[in-house]
């Protein structure tokens, strides 16, 4: 991989980054970052937008048309980028705050109204930056600042939820798997409509402190010893997959796309 | 586009924007201003623009911002509950420097309050709403005309200051009928915003023009890459923690504002020369005060009206001078009495403030007013 073709999408004199040592999000930004130079992305035709979190600082180390935005309403900004100018390619970073909680409603209308944009979920399953908190993604039973006595509720599935909302991609991997991760925001991007990638990293600072994975290895082998391809966890039974992450494609079809529909009825109202 | 049109206040605030240049609106349904948007839904394909109804009012406005960063002029259109989901990413606006107009035809509140019934109760929440200090920039229209004309005014504004602008209608002149001379737009009176000069490489997007005073804004798209946040950023949009350029950058953000008021400060003034009494009012109660002043002085009273068409920037210096020769100001609001606050801190007790307020979902009728003119007097 060209490093330097790499590297010049990096906004080094912003450096050092806010991130954790040994923090995930920085393995999805250069996964990011090699996908978005395999297909010979232009900078200054590439939207970067986030919510607000550690996954929102993405945008700022990027060099692209970034937008850093409230907190979980990114895609609603990048929804109003995409129909004004439907050339551009336009990523959303974000974490699982911004997705499932705040931004919950944004998502599923995203993924319904198939626009052709690129959402790459940074799950953690915590609330990092504010220190902590439950998320919507905690696994019941975990431990967090909110959920002192272990969480009660259930966690959302993400992909699962894209999937219903009617996304034309969705995919799930791990940081432990960052050659695949690379591959399906490539395909995400490449795929015209909503892609959902969700990405599983960890925050070792607040939720595996808290979670018997403290360590940054710790948690990488928590995703490598637990992750089980789709073609595999099909043949297993739902006990033999309680608590495993399930990776892979699990959407990859061609539907309308927005962007596309709207374009088509200017021409047929313009034609009249 | 005819030259007499009999339009709705809303309908004329959606042809205003149009011919403003207004290529976007993102929305969210809501009386009683979805007028406003089932117009742009069916205008906007037909000029290349486009139309979103969003999944909320919170979405409606990022949209909105969306488009204008993409470099459409943008419109958005909302009243009180969605005012109020709105004011976030108002601030971002603000905060980020991104033109976009902003519609509310007010209804009664608090929360659902009155749907279809006239208000003037988010005048502060236009001023205030969004946390964090802005300067603001909020038109009241007080007929259909005006309702055409001030759209056009909020994006020239918009563009000019590069941040948010507000028109606070109300749903008396939202949905009003009145004959509209439509003016032919004169392309050379339309403002677009400042493009930069500079290469890509030297492009700093909040660096104000020494000319001017205001930074120039490149759009997404355009060849140029820069970084849009709603954090306290610097010259190069990029957030600061540093004491300075936390400083320079809220300064700068009052100040476009500030030193420009005048060019932006509208008020317009009837019989107000020799007044003893005077009646302040906007919007809907504009009219009935109007009225209200014309037969006070058929009675023989030394009535006059004073009409602040920008409630922000106030017209305060204005309204002060003529506060040092009358007795009395008279302030009907169809509220429990909000720019009654702002007439009272410009006429700084150099002539006595009466408010008059009415919360019942009613309009005003002019014999209310003048029997508050006839007890002054």
């Amino acid at each position: 991989m060209p490093n330097q073709e790499v590297f010049s999408w990096l906004r080094t004199r912003f450096f050092p980054h806010i991130w954790c040592p040994g923090c995930g999000h920085g393995i999805i930004m250069h996964a990011l970052l090699r996908a978005l130079v395999t297909l010979k992305k232009k900078k200054s035709q590439t939207v970067i937008a986030s919510g607000i979190g550690c996954s929102s600082r993405m945008a700022g180390y990027i060099d692209a048309c970034t937008v850093h935005t409230t907190h979980g309403r990114s895609l609603a900004f990048a929804t109003g980028i995409k129909l004004a100018k439907p050339d551009l390619t336009v990523i959303d970073v974000m974490g699982d705050g911004d997705c499932t909680a705040i931004g919950g409603n944004h998502f599923i209308h995203a993924c319904r109204r198939n626009i052709d944009i690129t959402a790459i979920v940074m799950n953690n399953n915590i609330y990092g930056m504010t220190g902590g908190q439950a998320s919507p993604t905690t696994p019941a039973g975990s431990m967090a600042t909110t959920t002192p006595y272990g969480a009660i509720d259930p966690s959302f599935d993400i992909c699962k939820l894209a999937e219903g909302a009617g996304a034309a991609y969705v995919a799930r991997s791990t940081i432990a798997n960052p050659k695949q991760a690379e591959q399906f925001i490539l395909n995400g991007i490449q795929k015209k409509g909503f892609s959902v990638v969700e990405i599983l990293t960890h925050c070792h600072t607040t939720f595996g402190r808290k979670n018997n994975r403290r360590t940054p290895i710790d948690n990488v082998n928590y995703f490598k010893n637990n992750s089980v391809p789709l073609a595999k966890a099909k043949d297993m039974s739902p006990e033999e997959l309680a608590g495993k992450i399930i990776t892979g494609e699990f959407v990859n079809k061609d539907v309308p796309e927005y962007t596309d529909q709207y374009l088509a009825l200017i021409e047929n109202v313009r034609g009249k | 586009m005819p030259d007499v049109a009999f339009w709705q206040g809303n309908e004329a605030i959606a042809y205003g924007s149009l011919a403003a240049g207004c290529r976007f609106f993102g929305g969210y349904p809501i009386t009683p201003s979805s007028e406003i948007a089932e117009i742009m839904a069916e205008e906007l394909p037909k000029l290349n623009g486009r139309f979103i109804q969003m999944e909320d009012e919170i979405a409606g406005i990022a949209a909105t911002i969306g488009g204008s960063i993409a470099g459409m002029k943008s419109l958005t259109a909302t009243s009180g509950p969605g005012f109020s989901l709105k004011q976030e990413n108002l601030g971002l606006a603000y905060m980020a420097e991104i033109p976009i107009v902003v519609v509310d035809v007010m209804r009664g509140g608090p929360s659902t309050g009155l749907p279809t019934k006239t208000a003037q109760q988010d005048v502060m929440q236009a001023r205030w709403g969004t946390h964090g200090d802005h300067g603001t920039i909020c038109y009241a229209p007080a007929s259909v005309q005006e309702c055409y004309e001030v759209a056009i005014k909020a994006f020239n504004a918009a563009e000019r200051y590069r941040q948010p602008v507000l028109i606070m209608s109300d749903e008396i002149i939202g949905h009003m009928r009145e004959k509209v001379l439509v003016p032919k737009i004169d392309p050379s009176k339309l403002v677009d915003r400042k493009r930069p000069a500079d290469i890509p490489e030297k492009f700093v997007p909040y660096r104000p023009d020494p000319k001017d005073d205001l930074p120039c804004m490149a759009s997404f798209g355009d060849g140029y890459t820069w970084h849009i946040t709603g954090l306290t950023h610097n010259d190069w949009g990029f957030p600061t923690n540093n004491a300075d350029e936390i400083e320079k950058k809220m300064k700068r953000l009052m100040r476009k504002i500030d030193r420009f008021r005048d060019d932006i400060v509208e008020y317009e003034t009837v019989s107000a020369e020799d007044a003893e009494v005077i009646v302040l009012a906007y919007g809907s109660v504009a009219r009935s005060s109007l009225r209200a002043v014309h037969e006070a002085r058929n009675r023989g009273i030394k009535a006059g009206f004073f009409r602040p068409i920008t409630l922000w920037p106030f017209p305060d210096k204005e309204l002060e001078k003529l506060a040092r020769k009358v007795k009395t100001i008279i302030v009907p609001e169809l509220n429990c009495g909000q720019m009654v606050l702002e007439v009272e801190r410009a006429v700084h007790g150099k002539a006595k403030v009466v408010a008059h307020n009415l919360v019942n979902g009613e309009l005003f009728k002019p014999e209310e007013i003048l029997a508050v003119i006839e007890e002054v007097a």
